[in-house]
């Protein structure tokens, strides 16, 4: 294609936008609501995804020291616990301190027969990775002095099943919207060339090649596609402010839910790519029979 | 110039269209290519036009071996042929000004060449006011003129005109035979596929005669001595 021919093609593609105007319309609005499902899942994902994280950034390990352990032994047990590799860090919880977590808020009188005595020295532990939480408490359980360790494995695993669960949904509906939006713009393009294809092969006979008769109907796709990305990018963000606000009016915020702006640049990044990549890949997908001549 | 040399096109369906066509046009030379329905006229323009390969034999058309083209080189191929059909092949929606500078377009002429050729062909046709209509809004014989007009644009080697009389009275089948001749005496090759008896012994130019797939005749002072 010579650059004589640019501004020409570009004009062709922008009139038949307009020119195949219902079904352009129609193409516009599938892409849309396809890539509006696919934005709220990656949404739900995204504030899922911190909510797991912050849980799990809470998630501490308690080891229970042997009670026959004096406070100095106790601390030097303190030192193998931090040899172990998934240990992040170690904190030495006294017997005073522990009977004061213990106690915590509730009325101490409640507890006049429990003294420090009553309880174990305990180390406080911080996990690198929290998704090997059992792992490193095996090997807790191993370490010479240790009597007992809690770890809440049964509520870091749930929402670590839930995480990847959402993400395989997301990724699985992304797709097949994906591939519906494809076949969409797909037959809108290809309603339009059964439309020219008179034209087209006009075009062959006097000897166009396949990228000059390709360009107008990938400007085509390409213009659907921006005109759905930005469209949905717009709708999503005001549908999803609605909803965030209308659950923190609730008081009952069950998960951490970030402002859209917070997310701008991914949301319009994934929007474009998925809008561009459905628009141009459709209009090439449906061209190909056509050049056939 | 075209060169066919014992060419042969079996279809899928079996169908024997060409059994071993011989024929050599040489650059400037008008020709008749007559025959019946079924003979195999329209599947040496398909040939011709690289829309159909060979089954065997070898194909010449302007220097390129169509047997053996690549995709890529056919629309280079094709710009040094003007096709002009039956049914005129416009699109509608254009105007005849437009019509004739798509041809240009495609082979990426700038906007000055195309201000430049389109008036002089179009005066060339006869239609040098007309450039703003419709083709729905202009004659049988001018939709024609328009065909071309636009089959010369581009300064075609060779124009191939496939029963290009054929939806026209005999008024205007003889205007665009004239109109022919006059491009053949510029220097441009031209074959005309037609079946017009009347027409055909009108001109005294060369007539090759195919029945069958198969050349039964060649005469440089033609006249349509075959039945058809």
């Amino acid at each position: 294609m010579k650059h004589n021919n640019f501004g020409y093609l570009l004009g062709e593609g922008f009139r038949a936008v307009f020119k195949h105007g219902f079904m352009s319309f129609a193409a516009i609005c599938i892409t849309v609501a396809c890539l509006v499902i696919i934005n709220s899942f990656s949404l739900i994902c995204y504030n899922l995804n911190l909510t797991v994280d912050d849980v799990q950034k809470e998630m501490r390990i308690v080891v229970c020291i042997d009670e026959n352990y004096t406070e100095a032994e106790s601390k030097s047990v303190g030192s193998d616990i931090n040899l172990l590799d998934n240990v992040e860090n170690a904190r030495f919880i006294s017997r005073e301190e522990a009977l004061e977590n213990f106690i915590g808020d509730s009325d101490a009188s409640l507890f006049d027969g429990l003294n420090a005595q009553s309880m174990r020295d305990q180390f406080e532990i911080t996990l690198v990775d929290n998704a090997k939480v059992e792992e490193t408490k095996a090997e807790l359980e191993k370490v010479v002095g240790v009597a007992d360790v809690y770890a809440d494995i049964e509520v870091g695993n749930a929402l670590a099943t839930i995480r990847t669960v959402l993400y395989i949904a997301s990724i699985a509906i992304a797709a097949v919207l994906l591939v519906v939006s494809l076949i969409i713009i797909s037959n809108t393009i290809r309603l339009a060339m059964m439309d020219r294809r008179e034209e087209i092969a006009i075009m062959k006979m006097v000897g166009a090649t396949n990228s000059f008769i390709r360009f107008p109907f990938f400007v085509e796709g390409f213009i659907l596609g921006v005109f759905g990305a930005v469209l949905s990018f717009f709708i999503e963000w005001g549908l999803y402010e609605v909803i965030r606000k209308a659950i923190l009016n609730t008081g009952l915020e069950v998960m951490k839910i970030v402002p859209f702006t917070e997310m701008l640049i991914p949301m319009a990044v994934i929007c474009a790519v998925a809008g561009l990549f459905i628009g141009i890949f459709g209009s090439l997908m449906s061209i190909r029979r056509f050049l056939k001549v | 110039m075209i060169d066919l040399i014992n060419v042969t096109k079996t279809y899928e369906t079996g169908t024997h269209a060409l059994n071993g066509i011989d024929m050599h046009i040489d650059d400037g030379e008008f020709v008749f290519l007559v025959g019946q329905s079924g003979s195999g006229k329209s599947t040496i323009i398909k040939l011709l036009t690289a829309e159909l390969k060979p089954t065997s034999g070898s194909i010449l058309v302007n220097g390129y071996k169509l047997e053996s083209i690549r995709r890529s080189s056919v629309p280079y191929m094709r710009r040094t042929l003007g096709v002009i059909f039956q049914d005129f092949r416009l699109i509608e929606n254009k105007t005849v000004y437009e019509n004739v500078a798509f041809a240009m377009r495609v082979i990426g002429a700038s906007n000055k060449e195309i201000k430049k050729r389109v008036p002089y062909v179009l005066e060339l046709v006869g239609l040098e006011n007309k450039g703003r209509r419709l083709p729905n809004e202009l004659s049988g014989g001018e939709q024609q003129r328009v065909a071309i007009a636009r089959a010369l644009i581009n300064n075609p080697t060779m124009i191939i005109a496939d029963e290009p009389t054929g939806n026209l009275d005999p008024a205007r089948s003889f205007e665009i035979m004239l109109l022919l001749e006059k491009i053949n005496a510029l220097g441009t090759t031209v074959m005309v596929v037609t079946h017009e008896k009347g027409l055909v012994d009108r001109f005294t130019k060369r007539v090759v005669a195919i029945d069958e797939g198969r050349v039964i005749s060649d005469g440089m002072d033609g006249y349509y001595n075959y039945e058809a």
